[in-house]
C-alpha cells in the first residue's frame, strides 16, 4: 500500500513537470535563438549559442528596426492613463449606483452589465466610421478614451459587487461632519476598494497592454504604434531574418515577465477574483 | 424652493459622479451598437460619400453566403475543439496542483505564463515552432508527418490553432479550476471519505458535482474567446493556406476593412454577437439549474 501511494506520488510530479516543460519549452527556445545566426538557427534550433558568437547583435538589430524605445513608451502611456481613467470613472460612477437607488440608475446598471458580452468585433465597424468621419483617429487620447468606455461594464460590476458590501455609517458620520459627497468618496469608500483596485488595474493592464485590434485600427502612423503593433510591422516587414524577429520577441516579453515575478502573487489573484465574480 | 433645490443637487451630483463614465461609454459602446444595426440596413462604404437604405438585403446576403458560413462552421468546430481540450487540461492540472504537492505556486505561476502575453507575439513564437522546430524534430526522429510545417497543411493549420489556443488558456482556467477546488468545504471532503469514498469515486461523485459552477465559467470563456480570436488567428496563420483558417473575426475584418462592405461585414459581426449572446445566456440558465447546495 505505501508504495503504491508512493509510486502514484513520483508518477504525478513526473506528470506534472514534464507538462510544465512542455509549457515552458516555446519561451526557452526563443531565448536561445535569440543569440544566433538565422542559418544556425535553421540549421538546429535545439543548440545552445555558441558564445561570443553573435551576442546582443539581434537584440541592437531589433530595438531599431522596431523603434522599440518608442513603441514602449506609447505602451506605457495609453495603458498607465487608460487604467487609471478606467478605474476614476468607473469607482465613482459604480458608487453612485450603489449609494442612489434610483430607477434610472438600475437601468444603467443593467444595461453596463449587459454591455460585457457584446464582442469588440460588434463595434468596431462603427466605431471606424464615427471616428474616422469626425476625424479623431490616429491619436493616443481617441483611443485611451475608447478604453475608458470599453473599461466601463466590467470595472463598474466589479466596483458595484464591493461597493455594496461596505456599510453606511462611515460615510453617514462623514456627511454629519460637513464632508460633501465627493470629499466622503475620497477619503473614506476609496481607500476601502484598495483590494478591488488591484483587481480592475491587473486585469485591464494585461487587456490594454496586448491589445492588437482595437490600437491596428486608432493608430494609424508608426510613430504612435504600441508594443504589440510594432511587434506585427516588424515581422511583416523583416519576414525573412529570423534572428533578429527573436530578439524581437524575447524584447516584448521581458518587461511583461519582470512585472510578472515582482507581482505574481496579486496577479493571480487578481485573475482569480475577475473570472469568478 | 427647497425642493427644486434638492433635485438640483441631485442631478449635480449625478453629472459628477456617473458623467464621465457614462459618456465615454456611450460614446465608445452604446452608440457605436446601435448605429452598427442601423450599417446593416445601408450599402455604406467609406470610399463612396453617399449610401443607401438597402432594407434587409444585407442580411440575405449573409444568409445565401456559403463562404462565410462554411467559416462560421470552421470556427465552431474550432471552438468545440479548443474548448473541449482546454477544459481538459486545465481541469487535470488544478487536479494536480490542488493534490499534496511541493511547489505549487511555482508551478501554478509557470502555467500561468502564456495567459500574460498578447496573441500577436504568442503566435509568432509558435510560428517559429512549428515552421522550424517541429519540423526539425521529424527529420531528427524520422517521424514522417512532422517534417512538413503543420502551417502549410489546410486540415493541419487549424489543429496548429487549437494546439496553440489550448496552451494560451490552459493555464488560466486551470487557476478557475483550482478556486473550484479549494472551494469545496472541508467537512464535505471527510465526510465523503469516512462513507469509503476515495480516488476515481470522490471525485466522480463529489468534487464534479460541487464544481459545476467553474466549469460553466471555464466553458463559457473558453466559447466567446473563442468565437473572439483575432490576433493569434493573425499571427499564426493569417488565414493560410488557402483561406483554411480563416476564423470568423478575421472574415469580418477582411470584409469590412479591405472589401470595403461595412453593411455586409456589420451584419456578419451581428451573427458573431448573437451568437456569443446565445452562449452567454445559457451560461447564466445553466449556473442557476445545475448549481448543487453545498
Amino acid at each position: 500500500m505505501k508504495t503504491g501511494t508512493n509510486m502514484l506520488k513520483y508518477v504525478k510530479y513526473i506528470l506534472i513537470y514534464f507538462l510544465l516543460i512542455l509549457f515552458i519549452i516555446p519561451f526557452y527556445l526563443m531565448l536561445i535563438n535569440s543569440f544566433k545566426t538565422t542559418q544556425q538557427f535553421v540549421d538546429n534550433p535545439f543548440s545552445l549559442p555558441s558564445i561570443n558568437k553573435v551576442g546582443f547583435d539581434n537584440y541592437f538589430s531589433a530595438f531599431d528596426k522596431m523603434n522599440f524605445s518608442i513603441a514602449f513608451g506609447n505602451s506605457i502611456t495609453i495603458t498607465t492613463i487608460g487604467v487609471f481613467f478606467v478605474i476614476l470613472t468607473s469607482s465613482m460612477a459604480a458608487y453612485f449606483l450603489v449609494r442612489h437607488k434610483w430607477k434610472i440608475n438600475k437601468i444603467i446598471f443593467a444595461i453596463l452589465v449587459a454591455s460585457m458580452i457584446v464582442p469588440f468585433q460588434a463595434v468596431m465597424i462603427p466605431l471606424v466610421s464615427i471616428y474616422g468621419r469626425l476625424d479623431l483617429m490616429n491619436s493616443k487620447w481617441a483611443l485611451i478614451f475608447m478604453y475608458m468606455g470599453f473599461g466601463q461594464g466590467f470595472a463598474i460590476f466589479i466596483f458595484h459587487g464591493f461597493i455594496k458590501n461596505i456599510p453606511l455609517e462611515m460615510e453617514e458620520s462623514a456627511l454629519i461632519d460637513g464632508c460633501n459627497k465627493l470629499q466622503s468618496f475620497f477619503n473614506i469608500v476609496l481607500p476601502l476598494l484598495k483590494p478591488v483596485i488591484m483587481t480592475v488595474l491587473i486585469l485591464d493592464v494585461l487587456w490594454i497592454w496586448n491589445d492588437y485590434l482595437l490600437p491596428s485600427l486608432v493608430l494609424l502612423s508608426p510613430s504612435e504604434r504600441t508594443l504589440p503593433l510594432s511587434t506585427y510591422s516588424f515581422f511583416n516587414t523583416y519576414s525573412v531574418d529570423y534572428a533578429p524577429l527573436m530578439a524581437g520577441i524575447v524584447l516584448t516579453i521581458i518587461p511583461v515577465l519582470v512585472a510578472y515575478l515582482f507581482s505574481q502573487k496579486y496577479i493571480i489573484k487578481g485573475v482569480v477574483q475577475g473570472a469568478i465574480k | 424652493m427647497d425642493r427644486s433645490k434638492r433635485l438640483i443637487n441631485k442631478i449635480g451630483s449625478f453629472v459628477i459622479f456617473m458623467g464621465p463614465s457614462l459618456i465615454a461609454f456611450s460614446c465608445v459602446l452604446l452608440i457605436p451598437f446601435l448605429y452598427g444595426f442601423y450599417l446593416t440596413f445601408t450599402d455604406y462604404s467609406p470610399i463612396s460619400i453617399t449610401y443607401d437604405l438597402v432594407g434587409l438585403s444585407n442580411y440575405k446576403e449573409v444568409f445565401s453566403d456559403k463562404e462565410f458560413w462554411g467559416q462560421f462552421f470552421k470556427t465552431l468546430r474550432y471552438v468545440f475543439y479548443s474548448t473541449v481540450f482546454c477544459n481538459l487540461l486545465a481541469f487535470i492540472l488544478a487536479y494536480l496542483l490542488t493534490s499534496n504537492i511541493r511547489g505549487r505556486n511555482f508551478l501554478r505561476g509557470g502555467f500561468f505564463t502564456p495567459n500574460l502575453i498578447g496573441g500577436i507575439v504568442l503566435g509568432y513564437i509558435w510560428k517559429f515552432i512549428f515552421a522550424n522546430v517541429v519540423t526539425q524534430l521529424g527529420s531528427i526522429t524520422g517521424y514522417e508527418a512532422l517534417t512538413t510545417s503543420f502551417l502549410t497543411h489546410p486540415e493541419r493549420a487549424i489543429v496548429a490553432m487549437i494546439i496553440v489556443t489550448v496552451w494560451q488558456y490552459a493555464g488560466y482556467l486551470m487557476l478557475i479550476y483550482i478556486a473550484g477546488f479549494v472551494g469545496i468545504p472541508k467537512d464535505i471532503q471527510e465526510a465523503s471519505e469516512i462513507d469509503g469514498a476515495t480516488g476515481i469515486t470522490k471525485l466522480v461523485r463529489i468534487t464534479i458535482p460541487l464544481m459545476v459552477p467553474s466549469f460553466i465559467i471555464c466553458l463559457f470563456i473558453m466559447i466567446s474567446r473563442g468565437f473572439m480570436t483575432y490576433d493569434l488567428n493573425l499571427a499564426l496563420t493569417n488565414g493560410q493556406p488557402y483561406g483554411s483558417t480563416r476564423l470568423l473575426s478575421m472574415h469580418i475584418y477582411q470584409k469590412a476593412f479591405q472589401a470595403n462592405e461595412y453593411g455586409i461585414g456589420q451584419a456578419e459581426a451581428i451573427v458573431l454577437f448573437v451568437t456569443v449572446a446565445i452562449a452567454a445566456v445559457s451560461q447564466v440558465l445553466l449556473t442557476k439549474r445545475f448549481e448543487v447546495e453545498a
